[in-house]
């Protein structure tokens, strides 16, 4: 009897689960093989969602649905905490005492924001002035903080890289910006956009094409920062070099961490957390039986949603080839693919992977429909609908049509003279 | 001693080629940055960031240059204004560190 163990059974431990009780469908049924997916609680939050929340334009009930019914039947779901991951002897043990032994291990348990990694930003003031909306509770005390702020200095930060959607930051301030515009309190309101990178966004093409962004809403912003330390009392964010950013509000997008698990666990991740991963096949580098998907991995992909859905696509075959005694296939080519909201009822889509920028263009087919690096309506819409794709297509695992794991380069324009990276 | 004007660089002055690299042309690389006369305290960053390159094919973060290297971050700062990570990247002739996407 082989023993398939999925450890995290958010989006990426999900998707998992349901494309392995399918291809697998025969030899559960044999009894020859069976699958164990192990998470700390009963909900499943769709964490695009929480950019909303804040807004007021999604409430906390339409972001959350019970997990256990987005995992197939055929699968065994054990509600626990994940105390420990020994490699050595091929074994998991749960906080509530049980030891799983497993052939195959698939390490899906995301990423946790840990606020106290910044010197006073879980001091005096958070929670009050203080606020982040990359959990459900700080998500819904930020949207309570905003329906009462009547005016003065908004500063969004984001503490240090890796940050799971990266463009969430930037997004939380162009709706920000449309937020107090409909509230007619645009002029009382500055909104000051601080990040540890060079430029607005991750991708030096998006930041050279987007910059009007910026411009047009009146967000300010102030690149390299990285913050040392928080005063909530005065309302002052100060960055290791010494530049001081005053605040009447702050949203910080903490520092993120892989669980704590996997840091003690020898060889298995990075001083972050975050599990050491072949980029191509999404074998851990610890261990042969050992994979690793979603946010949880050390690739050098964009943490985010749609890129598990991709990588879920490869690292099922992959699995499979393993059990099978195959050689793994280098699949996996960083393809990411998201929606940016820009208020106004506009968003704009990017489409790229480890090799290829942003480009613009048209998705997911040459003729369209949806532009790609522009603003527009349909984008929007695209934005909205993605809760019923998560809920109905890409956690029950299913492939899109018309968008492969594999980045397609049909429609986009690329530079003629393309510089190799 | 390879003049900096001989090596080839990227967009944003990093070494294409790591192997490249030599103390003089770090000198040079620093001056051009802002940064120097270059101290013991700078080379101690700029020898770690460069074994960790050679060892893992990636340039350490701040957070680990800051625990391990034997400068805390706040020195770091003092000795590579603006971005350590970055800044001491390119003096040390290594790629442009990922970290970041
Ligand atoms: C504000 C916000 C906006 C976003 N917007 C988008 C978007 O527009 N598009 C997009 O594609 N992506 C978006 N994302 C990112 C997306 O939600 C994540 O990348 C995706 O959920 C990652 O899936 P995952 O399975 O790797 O991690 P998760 O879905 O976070 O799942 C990890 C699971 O592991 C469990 N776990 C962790 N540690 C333990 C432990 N020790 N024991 C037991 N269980 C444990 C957790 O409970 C959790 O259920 C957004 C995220 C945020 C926060």
């Amino acid at each position: 009897m082989r023993h398939l163990v999925i450890l995290g059974a958010g989006t990426a431990g999900t998707v998992m689960a349901n494309r392995l009780a399918r291809s697998l469908r025969r030899e559960i049924a044999a009894g020859t093989t069976r699958i164990t997916i192990v998470d700390q609680d009963p909900v499943h939050i769709y964490q695009p969602g929480l950019l909303f929340i804040p807004f007021g334009v999604y409430t906390v009930d339409q972001a959350v649905r019970g997990r256990a019914a987005q995992l197939p039947k055929a699968v065994r779901y054990v509600q626990s905490r994940i105390e420990s991951l020994d490699t050595a002897t091929d074994t998991v043990t749960l906080a509530d005492g049980e030891v799983l032994s497993y052939d195959l291990c698939i390490v899906a348990t995301g990423t946790r924001i840990v606020p106290e990694e910044l010197d006073g930003l879980t001091g005096a003031g958070w929670g009050e002035r203080m606020f982040e909306f990359y959990t459900l509770e700080g998500a819904e005390r930020l949207a309570k903080a905003l329906q009462e702020f009547k005016g003065g200095r908004l500063l969004i930060n984001v503490v240090e890289m890796p940050i799971k959607c990266p463009v969430a930051p930037l997004e939380f301030a162009f709706l920000a910006d449309w937020f107090f515009t409909e509230r007619g309190l645009r002029d009382k309101v500055s909104i000051t956009y601080a990040t540890p990178l060079d430029g607005a966004f991750t991708k030096p093409a998006c930041s050279r094409s987007l910059a009007y962004l910026l411009e047009g809403k009146r967000i300010a912003l102030e690149t390299e920062f990285n913050a040392g330390r928080v005063d909530g009392t005065a309302g002052e964010l100060v960055s290791w070099d010494e530049r001081t950013l005053p605040f009447d509000l702050l949203v910080s997008i903490p520092t993120h961490k892989g669980a704590e698990f996997i840091t003690r666990a020898p060889g298995l991740g990075n001083e972050m957390g975050f599990v050491l991963t072949d980029p191509r096949t999404l074998q851990a580098k610890v261990k042969p039986n050992v994979f690793a998907i979603g946010d949880a991995t050390d690739v050098p992909a964009s943490k985010a949603g749609s890129v598990a859905h991709f990588e879920a696509e490869v690292l099922t075959g992959n699995v499979l080839r393993f059990l099978e005694g195959k050689p793994l296939e280098p699949g996996f080519d960083g393809h990411a693919n998201c929606f940016i909201e820009t208020g106004h009822h506009k968003a704009l889509l990017i489409d790229f992977n480890y090799e290829t920028e942003p480009l613009p263009g048209n998705f997911p087919f040459a003729w369209g429909p949806m532009p790609l690096l522009k603003e527009s309506r349909l984008n929007h819409l695209g934005k909205l609908a993605f809760r019923h794709v998560y809920w109905n297509a890409l956690l029950p695992g299913h492939d899109f049509p018309g968008i492969p794991a594999r980045m397609k380069r049909a429609g986009k324009r690329f530079p003629v003279a393309t510089a190799t990276p | 001693m390879p003049a900096l004007t001989a090596v080839a660089r990227t967009a944003e002055g990093f070494l294409e080629r790591a192997s490249d690299w030599d103390r003089d042309l770090a000198a040079e690389l620093a001056a051009e940055s802002g940064v120097g006369p270059l101290t013991d305290r700078h080379w101690l960053v700029l020898d770690y960031m460069r074994n960790t390159y050679l060892v893992k094919g990636d340039g350490p973060t701040i957070r680990t240059l800051g625990k391990e290297s034997g400068v805390d971050i706040k020195e770091l700062y003092q000795l590579f204004p603006k971005g350590p990570a970055k800044l001491a990247a390119r003096i040390a002739g290594i790629p442009k560190p990922h970290g970041c996407i």
